[in-house]
């Protein structure tokens, strides 16, 4: 049909749409250029930087020194494994979480639906930093948190699963994952609300009119309706969570240090560039192959 | 009995919000406090010390204005050159169209340990020494993606009728862009805009590879401020942020709604 508009239309107007063949190129440009120069470019440069030899003060050359690779890994490796277990246990735990709110918002909120929407997104424009301090102050050791877990022996049970090391709550790997379900939780809330949104509400109804119990109809009609939004909340959450230190720094102790806690202090304390560079290239690579295994398997369910 | 079983969605969402909402009310509390030594986690007695004297601990205001200078920067850098990929890769179909989307999605996908620590080499490599400029070199970059999927996605929600009448009315293409399309994209660049800005504000990852001691930005100061002792003025700017964000964004949702409303 609009092949048949395209004959029809003036011929005039032919060689200007020749011409504009040009402008999406001069609109990428710009845009374009700073991506390679400032993002691949650097890749290659970190790739570069972790196979070379030297020192700070003596400078560095590029030896394909691959050992590099094998004496971090064998130093580091408790750090990657840990840090895939807090941001896997926190994108679970968002997810828990993030999907009772998102529906109510979506199907039951009636005319409170914006209010909630911006009481979600205003904490999310509002320092990181300054939010996860606010939860040393709320896990404070005699503060009400901590006096109430203490009394419902909630602590005994942390610790029990070694969650925690003693009757405190701070300081602990409860506390790292507690800082890293908080932070990202907005980045799964946002997707799954997007998605459950557009749910027809009369898909629900219809399975409620079929005899659906409600945890058929979320099984079998909810759910998997809303897997695109869960596999873009999910990534969104897993990847910011496994490379951050904020939370473990602030939050957590000497045995919940994560592995961008060491890269940063690699880098900037230590200097070891080699080192770090390898453990950086390391993580991005753990990342990639992660996301594509995950979004390849969602694909499928999906298709299911 | 009954109530809470019907109810049950509701009330988990709504201890959800709590949840979320929380530090941010635990923020805003503290600034009235009055510590007694360095760090201000302990309840002591209300005062509104802090507030009246918002820029009492040295270099809090510095790190302020330079995150300020930072993100604007960013801001409109960001903003100018995502909406014209948004424009280029929304609009129009081309030759290495599928990678280019590739590149825009990658930056998103990486961790920011990887993002800060590879650019930090690059300049190593170069002998660019870090401060201001490389701030914002890096919060350009990781700015970027974010303005051009929440540009695109507007471009993609728009009803190519309208410029197609734009058209039939004898409007030029220039007439048409200007009249019609912007007009219509702006909410989609406004919160590319607004996302762009409360990134910069907010880094603090990227930004520690790249900066210099004498380029010392908010997020850093706090950073700082965690090592050495808590000053109550931080929660003061937490607080005012909160506010200005929680108007901000309520402001962007009334205006949208109305002119929802105005459409239907």
């Amino acid at each position: 049909m609009s092949g048949q508009l395209a004959d029809v239309a003036p011929t005039a107007l032919r060689p200007r749409r020749a011409g504009l063949n040009y402008t999406p190129y001069l609109l990428l440009l710009p845009g374009l250029a700073w991506l390679v120069v400032f993002f691949v470019v650097p890749m290659l440069s970190l790739a570069s930087q972790s196979l070379q030899t030297g020192t700070v003060d003596s400078g560095y050359v590029l030896t394909w020194h691959f050992q590099t690779y094998v004496d971090a890994l064998s130093q580091f490796w408790p750090h990657f494994l840990r840090s895939i277990a807090f941001a896997g246990t926190a994108t679970v735990l968002t997810l828990l979480l993030a999907y009772p709110l998102a529906y109510f918002m979506a199907h039951k909120s009636g005319r409170w639906k914006n209010i909630l929407l911006v009481l979600v997104i205003a904490p999310f424009f509002t320092s990181f930093l300054i939010r996860t301090l606010a939860w040393q102050i709320i896990l404070t050791d005699n503060g009400p948190v901590a006096g109430l877990a203490r009394s419902t022996h909630l602590t005994n049970l942390l610790q029990w699963v070694q969650l925690t090391n003693n009757d405190s709550l701070m300081n602990s790997r409860f506390a790292v994952i507690c800082g890293l379900t908080y932070n990202f939780l907005p980045f799964m809330i946002l997707p799954l609300y997007a998605n459950l949104e557009r749910l027809d509400h009369s898909l629900v109804e219809a399975a409620g009119d079929l005899y659906a119990t409600p945890i058929q109809t979320f099984w079998r009609v909810i759910w998997p309706l809303s897997l695109p939004g869960v596999v873009g909340g999910t990534l969104l959450t897993f990847i910011p969570a496994a490379g951050d230190f904020i939370n473990s720094q602030l939050l957590g102790n000497t045995q919940t240090v994560m592995i961008g806690q060491v890269i940063d202090s690699q880098f900037l304390r230590i200097q070891d560039y080699a080192t770090a560079a390898s453990l950086s290239f390391v993580l991005m690579l753990i990342i990639v192959v992660i996301v594509a295994v995950y979004v390849r398997r969602a694909g499928t369910e999906e298709l299911v | 009995m009954r109530w809470v079983r019907g109810h049950l969605v509701g009330i988990a969402g709504l201890l959800v919000l709590c949840y979320l909402l929380i530090p941010n009310i635990v923020v805003i509390v503290f600034s009235f406090n009055k510590p007694l030594g360095n760090y201000n986690y302990q309840w002591e007695r209300f005062s509104v010390d802090a507030w009246t004297n918002p820029c009492g601990t040295p270099g809090i205001c510095d790190s302020l204005g330079l995150s300020l200078r930072i993100g604007f920067i960013a801001t409109v850098v960001s903003t100018l050159l995502g909406t014209m990929v948004a424009f280029a890769v929304g609009r129009h179909r081309f030759r290495g169209r599928a990678s280019t989307n590739l590149l825009i999605f990658l930056p998103m996908a990486t961790p920011e340990v990887v993002m800060g620590s590879s650019l930090l080499t690059l300049f190593i490599a170069m002998g660019i020494a870090p401060g201001t400029i490389t701030i914002l070199i890096a919060h350009i970059l990781f700015c970027l993606s974010f303005v051009v999927v929440t540009v695109k996605a507007r471009i993609a929600s728009l009803d190519p009728r309208l410029e197609q009448a734009a058209a039939d009315l004898f409007a030029n293409p220039f007439q048409t862009f200007v009249r019609v399309t912007l007009p219509l994209v702006a909410p989609g660049i406004a919160a590319g805009a607004l996302l762009a800005f409360s990134l910069s504000f907010d880094d603090y990852i990227i930004t520690n590879f790249n900066a210099s001691p004498s380029s010392v930005t908010f997020p850093m100061f706090v950073w700082g401020a965690a090592q050495r002792g808590t000053p109550v003025q931080i929660n003061v700017i937490g607080t005012v942020m909160f506010l200005a964000a929680l108007v901000l964004v309520a402001t962007g949702s009334l205006i949208s709604n109305r002119r929802a409303r105005a459409a239907a």
